[in-house]
Formats: structure tokens, sequence, C-alpha cells
């Protein structure tokens, strides 16, 4: 496997009243197989359009997606999705859920039952198999999310602020089960956020993304991911360079956001 | 207005009763109940169930009251109409001021009994004045000619009744009747109504249970009440079904295609707002007035509610599933069985349940115009003969039927989509 490419991707929304929204301009990033991107960014700069892209959902007006070594075109089982919340199929029982992927290739049941249940399993859903999903709580659901998409065994995991909906302490529990997700499928990630702590935490490299046009403006490596893997993340949390990268991006963060209000003024 | 007034009455009298009857109870102490802000806060008002059981007694006790029903003793019932005999005299005076005076006596019966017309007493009449006895139902009035008053021949018109001055088009009390004189002269008499109403205008509630059995059990006009209520919604069901199967199909073809969402909206936008009743003329002159005729009306009313309803549902799929479907590898067809139909299911079903209701209506409406067998058709013949009874049952059962069919569609509902409102 060679990895996800995005490769000098622009978008421009035009919009009815004859003006246009640069949404992304130039984005280009590298993903080896297995690696674990966070992307951060003040709401606006595009890292939703930029996800909607890379899934194949929207077309870009420039550039291209590659995917080991093929264009992508429209969206595929390769590229798996975790939305905020709501995109569960609530007609369906959690065990429908999981193996919606299975059952649309046509998967015997009883291969599919055996992913279903050790997902269940690995996600710590078991005793909710037959549970409509409407009767769990957000932090479930996220689970259920989750399981769902690793059911159909994507190479590429992308996912939009998955934990932005839930409570702080379902977001600590949900973000370790994260990682252990990762560690465990070795599947290459995108995952999008608003937390500065999150992208920190989960990110083995993290893109910061700046607004107006949508662009990549900084990128850093970082070793927590690895740390958090086999330690508890308040533990993490306390590591010297984890406050002065939170303080510093947080001040860039900050910054755009000063900026954008200047120039809406 | 004395109804409208004593059920005001009833209305404040029962709430100040049962404040007074309640207080004396420890009251509950759910949430609900310990709520201090409940004006305004529209969920802390619950319909108050000894209330709406009050409400039906209060409008069968006013039913019964005012038609003298035997379902309350006699002592609740409003004044009955005059039913007895009375007399009056009266004075006719001849052109040169010679007076003379008779009597009449009226003798008021119910409308169900038919008394003989009783003879006069031999008692010998010197005057032009004639005494009179004369039969009036309940209710009814009387026409008491001059020439049978006053002796062939003699000039005398009649200037007094009771004692009072009378000239045409006056009206004077005596006791328990009205005497009112014609234009031509001639006395009307016209015993006193009371606050009851004729069985004519509004029958006994007895009278329509009684109706309901004899006609459940023997029919009207040679049809069974079975077969009227069951040919209503024979009709209501085909029409209904024929509108699902093609206006769930054409919401979704307008869900999801451009070219027939921009061909089929403005016949759907033009012909969403036109009553199905409105239809009745022009189908009538396309398919005539039978069952052909009834069953494109009622298609024609579901048929838009339903695609509209499948529409609705189809675009209100949220995108997030559609594409998490796409992710997870479906194809189109599998996106339309497994994502877009159970999505639109709950529209699909509250737009089943405005359909039902609209061609319930429908159906009754149009076998007003013209049926053979149908709820409908029922109650304008009998009301054609007048049998109030009739009217007044065949409207309970449509209303309890009308009712029922909601409560059905609610519990299939909520048997069929679970998840609705849950996404
Ligand atoms: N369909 C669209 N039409 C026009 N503008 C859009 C559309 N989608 C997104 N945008 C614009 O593109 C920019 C980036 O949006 P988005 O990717 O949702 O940002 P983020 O997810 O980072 O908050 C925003 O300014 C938004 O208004
Ligand atoms: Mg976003």
């Amino acid at each position: 496997m060679s990895g996800l490419e995005i490769d000098n991707v622009s978008m421009r929304f035009e919009l009815p009243d004859g003006g246009h929204v640069q949404a992304l301009k130039n984005v280009s990033l590298d993903l080896k197989s297995g690696e674990l991107l966070s992307v951060l960014g003040p709401s606006g700069c595009g890292k939703t359009t930029l996800l909607n892209i890379v899934a194949g959902f929207l077309a870009p007006t420039e550039g291209n997606i590659i995917l080991n070594d093929k264009k992508v075109y429209g969206p595929g089982p390769e590229r798996g999705m975790v939305f905020q919340q709501g995109a569960l199929f609530e007609w369906m029982s959690v065990r429908k859920n999981v193996s919606f992927g299975p059952d649309m290739k046509g998967m015997p049941k009883k291969e599919s039952d055996e992913i279903v249940d050790h997902l269940l399993d690995t996600v710590g859903l078991q005793d909710f198999k037959e549970k409509a999903v409407y009767e769990l709580s957000g932090g479930m659901q996220q689970r259920v999310a989750l399981a769902r998409c690793l059911a159909n065994d994507p190479d590429v995991i992308l996912m939009d602020e998955p934990l932005g909906a839930l409570d702080a302490l379902t977001r600590e529990k949900m973000q370790g089960l994260v990682l252990k997700l990762w560690k465990e499928t070795g599947k290459t990630i995108i995952l999008i956020t608003h937390s500065v702590e999150e992208a920190l935490l989960l990110g083995e490299r993290l893109v910061v993304m700046a607004p107006r046009p949508g662009r990549i403006h900084k990128e850093y490596n970082l070793p927590f991911a690895d740390l958090g893997v086999n330690a508890d993340l308040r533990e993490v949390k306390k590591h010297p360079d984890f406050s002065s990268k939170r303080e510093e991006i947080l001040t860039m963060i900050w910054d755009m956001e000063e900026e954008i209000m200047g120039r809406q003024e | 207005m004395i109804i409208l007034l004593i059920y005001v009455l009833l209305f404040i009298g029962a709430m100040i009763a049962y404040k007074f009857v309640s207080s004396f109870f420890r009251p509950s102490s759910d949430f609900t109940s310990l709520k201090t802000v409940t004006f305004g806060d529209e969920s802390a008002v619950r319909a108050n169930r000894a209330a709406s059981i009050i409400s039906i007694i209060a409008i069968f006790f006013i039913w019964s009251a005012f038609t003298g029903s035997s379902l309350i003793p006699s002592f609740l019932h409003a004044p009955g109409p005059f039913v007895g005999k009375a007399n009056f005299t009266y004075e006719a005076t001849l052109p040169s001021g010679d007076k003379d005076q008779g009597t009449v006596e009226a003798i008021v019966h119910p409308l169900s009994e038919k008394p003989e017309t009783p003879s006069l007493g031999a008692n010998a009449e010197d005057g032009f004045a004639n005494d009179n006895i004369v039969t009036v139902g309940a209710w009814r009035s009387k026409l008491i000619s001059s020439k049978t008053l006053i002796d062939s021949g003699v000039e005398a018109k009649i200037t007094s009744v009771g004692g009072k001055s009378i000239s045409p088009g006056e009206t004077v009390n005596v006791g328990d009747i009205d005497v009112r004189m014609t234009s031509k002269g001639s006395l009307s008499v016209e015993p006193e109504k009371g606050w009851q109403m004729e069985a004519i205008w509004l029958p006994a509630p007895e009278a329509v249970v009684g109706r309901l059995i004899e006609i459940s059990l023997h029919g009207y006009q040679n049809v069974t009440l079975f077969e009227n209520l069951g040919w209503s919604l024979y009709r209501v069901i085909l029409g209904f079904i024929a509108g699902c199967i093609v206006g769930i199909p054409l919401g979704y073809a307008m869900g999801l295609n451009d070219w027939f969402r921009g061909w089929f909206d403005p016949i759907v936008e033009f012909m969403r707002p036109v009553p199905p009743l409105a239809l009745i003329p022009l189908i009538i002159i396309w398919f005539g007035i039978w069952e052909t005729g009834k069953i494109s009306l009622l298609f024609l009313a579901a048929l838009w509610i339903m695609t509209i309803a499948a529409r609705a549902g189809v675009s209100g799929v949220k995108i997030s599933k559609v594409h998490a479907a796409y992710s997870l590898g479906a194809s189109k067809r599998q996106i339309m069985s497994k994502v877009i139909v159970p999505n639109s299911l709950p529209e699909i079903f509250t737009g089943a349940r405005v359909a039902m209701g609209v061609c319930w209506g429908t159906v009754v409406a149009a076998e007003l115009v013209a049926a053979e067998k149908g709820a409908g058709k029922m109650i304008i013949a009998a009301s054609k003969f007048q049998n109030t009874d009739i009217v007044i049952m065949g409207i309970i059962l449509i209303g309890i039927i009308g009712y029922g069919i909601d409560i059905l569609m609610r519990i299939a509902e909520n048997w069929l989509v679970p998840w609705k409102g849950k996404g």
C-alpha cells in the first residue's frame, strides 16, 4: 500500500449571487499507510470541504485525490466515514448498523456475524447488539459508528469531528478508544477536530489550517499519540511539550480568528 | 341562546365543583404538579380527564333535557310544550255596534296521539258568535276561520280575544295559548311551545339509539347499516390505495430526479390547494356519478397528499446518512431500499393519516351528491323523509369511524415505524 495523496487541491464555490468562496487553495498532503493525521483550524477554514473531497462527495475544482496509486472519483468502500452524529440508521438495530457494509457486499451472514461480534466486543457494546440505536447514549452511538466503519475494512477512515457532540468525560474515554482502534487495526486515519487537545493527543501528525482561502498553515510531527497508546491520556497531557505545543497552537488560532473578525468589521 | 347560557353555566359550575371536591384530596406530587409556573408552560397543562368526562355528560344532559328524554328524570327537563285543554272567549262586533261573545276550547295533544274531534255540546247558541272546539298538536297551530265562528250572512268582525282587543296581525296571549288574528280576520290558535325541541328537529338520545338498533337489524330502505358503512369504507380504501400506488412512487421520483421534480412541481403545487369536493362536478362529467367517479375522486384526494408526503420523506433524509451509506459501498438501488425508503416511512405515515381523513370526509360528501349505498346516502335519504334520528345517528357513526381510522393508523405507525422522530 502506498497511502493517500492529496495533490494540490483547490475548491471554489460559486455563489448564486455571483460571488464565490475560495474554500481551499492549493492544499497538498501525503499520508503514509497507517498514519493518523489530525486537522485543526478555525471554523469555516475548509476542513469539512477537504474531507468531503477526499471521501469523493465533492469534486475539487483543481487537483486530485490519489489513493493507492488510483485517482478517486466518487465515494467508495475503501474510504470509510465517521460523522459527528445522526448518521446511524435509526430503523436498524445496532447489529444491523454494524453489518451494513458487509451486507451491501453480499457477505454470508455467518461471516458478517463474526465481524460484528468481534467489533462490538472491541468497542464494548456486546450487550447492546439487538437494541435500537436511538435507545443508546451519544457516546455509545459514536461507538456504533466507529464499529460500522471498521466492519467494512476500509483503507482510510475519515472522521469529521467524530467526538464533537459528546460531553467532556465521554469524550476523553472515546479518545482512548480511537487510539486503541488505530493501533489495533493499523488504519490510515484523517481526524478533523475543533479541540486543540484532541488534535495533539491523537495525531501522529497535525496540520493547522488557515481560512480565506483555506490552506495549510503549519504542520507538526507529534510524539503524543504513540505515548498515549500505552499510557493514560491524562499522563500524556502532563508532558511539558504538550502544554507548550497547546499554548502555541491556541495562540495561532486565536490570531487567525481575530484577523477574521477584524476583516469583517 | 338559552342552551348556550346553560352550557356556559354547566362549564363554570362543574369547574368550581371539581376544584372544591378535589381540594379535599391530597394533591399528587409528581413532577408536573410541583411546577409553580404553569400559566404559559404548555407542557404543564394536561387535559383534565374529569373535565372531559363531565363535558361529554353535559352534552348528553343538555340533549336529553331539551328533548324531554326519558334518560333523565322529568324534573330536569326543560319546560315542554303545553299539552291539555285551554279555552278562551272572544267577542265579535256588528257594524251597528252590537256585540256577541263565544268560547273556543282548544285540546292540545302530544304529536304521537291522534284524538278524535269532540263534538260540541248541545247548548243552544243564541247570538251570532258561536262556540267551537278544536284539537291542536303540540308545537303546531290551528286556524279557525271566522266563517265557522260567526253565523253566515252576519257582517260581524272579531274585535277582542280573552277580553283584550285584537286586530289583524296582532297576537293575544290567553293563558297557555297564543291567539293570532290573520289578515283575513280568522283566528290562529298557537299553544305555547316551551323550550323543548320537537323530535323532527332533534330527537331524544334514546330515539337515536333505538334507530341504531333497528337499522342495524333491519336496515334502512332495504340496505343494512353494515352495508352502507361497508360501501363507504370500501370506496375510501380503494381510492386511498390507488392514490398510494401512484402517489408514493411519484413523490420518490420527484425527490430523486430533477426532471420529474420540474415536470410535476407545477401540477402538484396547483392541485394541492384544490379541495377534492370542488372536483365533484368535473368528475361527474368525466366519469359519471357512480362507482368509477367516486373512486377517481378519492384517488385524486389521496394522490397529492401522498405525493407530497413521499417527496418530503426523501428530502428529509439527512445527507450524512446517504454519504455514510455510499462510503459503506451501497449501490443506488441499496441506497433507495435501505436508506431512503425507511427514512421516509414516518413522513409517509403522517401523509397517509391525513389522506385517510380527507378521503373519509370526501366520500361522505360525494355520497350526499349521488350514491345507491353508503353512509352519506343513508343520511341524505333520511333527511328527505325528515328522519332526523337517522341523520344524527349517521353523523355520530361517521365521526366514530373517522376517529377509529385515525387511531388504527396511529397504532400501525407506532408499530411499523417506532423510530419516528428519533433520527
Ligand atoms: N456548498 C457550499 N456552497 C458555498 N459555500 C460553501 C459550501 N460548503 C462550504 N462552503 C464555504 O466554504 C468554507 C469552508 O466550509 P467548511 O469546509 O464547512 O468549513 P469547516 O468545516 O472548516 O468549518 C466556508 O466559508 C463555507 O461557507
Ligand atoms: Mg466542518
